[in-house]
């Protein structure tokens, strides 16, 4: 009940007329990046970071939320028109969507996976208001050891278990903390890194490294590589209602969609390509016509669209209880917290309830903006899809400028937003995920300092991570997940 | 798995970022080395974390060297060597950022970024270059006017933004 009575005060605050037009706004231009192909949520909230400077913090997350529901939106409907994944996460969804699409039913597989977004996101943002104060409660006591033992269980499976090299995935988690380190260390005043150079002093900005990475860096591979204006935009054929048919095989896919979800992405190992990948798989197991999977089986796009965006509300539960961001989306939300001087973790749900369930609360309202953006209004996104790729990425860059210049004014920074934007490049070309570098830069310097508090209360003593039985289990399961894979396929030969 | 002559071609790029990583690790390590620190934190020193990155680095850029020459780099869509670089739009998208970083300083914002802008399309293939500087333009006011006056953040002064 004092759950209910905290949401109904977060409606109070999520339903004013600014909020409002903060969350529309949000919903919009989510749905706009996650349509663009080489635009991404993650992306977008960096560039945006600045206003939270001028902005109210409710006001921001409502917005942040907004972009973040809505690319998820929007990614869908590029993956069944334009069968190319804007994001790992869609690769299901354009298997089949576009096959639908490519037989004349392309409003018929945009209309269930925006009404299974929509059912999947609501669900899962109940699972997140009701499951957020219980995590809260089992966090509170954790003390320093195990949170150090828990951020290192989510830096494997974040960088380790769920990309397509563990060894990749991890060098990219290193450079991450890396540029996590750089500048003066906070606890003794040292610099570090810093190759003598002030600019340096106060750390790399999140906003450069993720501009770069995401903007830059995909510019550059895109040019090297060709790898654009080969695609044809199908266009939109059929009707947006479904047919009794399509009803009946979508919902149930959309509900089991929800329920593999949501839990993987509550989880602190987050991701939504396992849950994606997983709901195809079971909705191909249980379909009773498995010969259309392949040739655009409607519930391969109603399953996997469901566990995306579910998985997407999961992912917030660790990031608002423990503050632990498991993709690069969370992990820049996570820098926005720091930048209003909040600190995501147990307490905030008691420090800042407004915050939170005004955040919560938009999200419900942002689902219901969302189909009402996707579905009607879905020409419109279609023709975002259709402006030419020179135009497209010139504007990136020219954001991608304006962004990172607003930070310093100093061409120091656009001099390392390039050379970032090289690396990316490199990363995209030899297949290294850009996340866990994000990550790594988010919460290394946070893995630090409770690394640190737990050996200054241990008197530099370092089996206290060991000794402690909770911080012990998430040790021995992040060696579990890092060893695990390698050893089973050892086994099997 | 695709087994092939270690030290051919396909293999020589995997290697290179593999060494890459190595170098990289390497110099994280010296610069850890430089790092005063101060007896009082000696039991929690700020050089712990430099420490394990750069360690865990060398090894997997090690790794990374191994995987590389045993030309077990798992192949992907990403990396095929089927379709070599295009250098000449590599040519022109270093260009437009080479021109914007040394430009916007003493012209600013608007300026700077419409050459970026003109530049990056040409390296996407448009050969309309009128219509492109149209929309530079266009984008780069909406773009300065959005983020200085809507959101209030300083983009810095320069030749057009003085006028605004």
């Amino acid at each position: 009940m004092e759950t209910f009575d905290a949401l109904m005060q977060g409606f109070a605050v999520a339903i004013t007329p600014v909020n409002l037009l903060w969350a529309l706004a949000g919903c919009t231009l989510g749905t706009a990046v996650g349509v663009l192909p080489g635009l991404g949520p993650a992306l977008t909230i960096a560039l945006l970071l600045p206003i939270t400077f001028k902005v109210e913090a409710t006001a921001a997350f409502i917005l942040f939320a907004g972009i973040y529901y809505g690319a998820m939106y929007g990614g869908s409907t590029t993956s069944i028109l334009l069968n190319t994944p804007g994001e790992s996460a869609t690769i299901v969804t354009a298997l089949e969507g576009n096959r639908m699409a490519r037989k004349g039913r392309a409003a018929a597989a945009l209309a269930t996976a925006a009404i299974g977004s929509f059912v999947a996101g609501t669900i899962a943002t109940i699972g997140l208001t009701f499951l957020a104060p219980v995590v809260v409660e089992f966090a509170l006591k954790f003390g320093p050891a195990e949170y150090f033992s828990l951020m290192v269980l989510a830096f494997v499976t974040v960088s380790a278990v769920l990309g397509s090299s563990a060894l990749r995935g991890l060098a990219c988690l290193f450079f991450g903390i890396w540029l996590g380190l750089i500048g003066i260390d906070l606890q003794t005043g040292q610099p570090r890194f810093t190759f003598g150079l002030v600019e340096l002093l106060d750390g790399i900005n999140v906003i450069v490294v993720a501009v770069g990475l995401f903007a830059v860096g995909e510019t550059l591979y895109l040019a090297a590589r060709h790898r654009y204006g080969n695609d044809e935009v199908i266009p939109m054929t059929g009707s947006l209602w479904m047919t009794v048919e399509d009803w009946a095989r979508s919902w149930k896919a959309w509900l089991r969609g929800t329920f593999i979800g949501f839990p993987i992405g509550a989880m602190p190992a987050g991701g939504a390509e396992v849950p994606t990948f997983l709901s195809y798989y079971v909705e191909k197991k249980l379909s009773k016509k498995p010969e259309e999977f392949g040739h655009g089986a409607i519930e391969g796009v109603a399953g996997p669209e469901a566990a995306n965006n579910a998985s997407a509300a999961g992912v917030l539960v660790p990031m608002l209880t423990l503050g632990l961001p498991t993709s690069a989306t969370a992990a820049i939300m996570l820098s926005a917290f720091q930048s209003y001087g909040i600190n995501p973790g147990p307490l905030l749900l008691q420090n800042q309830p407004q915050l939170v369930w005004g955040l919560i609360a938009s999200l419900y309202i942002g689902n219901v903006m969302l189909i009402v953006l996707n579905l009607p209004l879905v020409g419109l996104w279609v023709k975002i899809l259709q402006i030419p790729a020179p135009l497209l990425y010139g504007g990136i860059l020219v954001f991608a400028t304006i962004g990172t210049y607003g930070i310093s004014q100093s061409w120091i920074d656009l001099l390392l937003l390039y050379a970032i934007g090289g690396v990316g490049y490199l990363m995209r070309r030899y297949d290294f995920p850009a996340a866990p570098v994000i990550i790594g830069m988010i919460l290394g310097p946070l893995a630090e300092q409770e690394f640190r508090r737990a050996m200054t209360i241990n008197q530099g003593d370092p089996s206290v991570f060991l000794t402690k039985p909770l911080s012990a289990v998430l040790l021995a399961l992040a060696l579990a997940a890092l060893l695990g894979p390698h050893l089973y396929r050892r086994l099997k030969r | 798995m695709n087994l092939r002559i270690p030290g051919s071609s396909k293999n020589r790029g995997p290697a290179l970022v593999g060494t890459g990583v190595v170098v990289f690790a390497l110099v994280v390590l010296w610069q850890t080395t430089q790092i005063p620190v101060s007896p009082l934190y000696s039991k929690v020193s700020p050089t712990i974390f430099p420490y394990m990155v750069a360690g865990g680095l060398l090894l997997l850029g090690l790794a990374l060297i191994a995987q590389a020459w045993r030309g077990e780099w798992g192949e992907t869509d990403a990396y095929s060597d089927d379709q070599p670089t295009d250098r000449r739009s590599l040519g022109w998208l270093a260009l437009g950022l080479i021109l914007n970083v040394a430009l916007i300083d003493a012209l600013g914002f608007v300026i700077a970024s419409t050459l970026l802008f003109v530049c990056t399309a040409r390296a996407f293939g448009s050969l309309n270059w009128k219509r492109d500087l149209g929309i530079a333009v266009a984008l780069a006011l909406i773009a300065y006017l959005g983020f200085a006056k809507l959101l209030g953040i300083s983009i810095g002064a320069g030749v057009l933004e003085g006028i605004l």
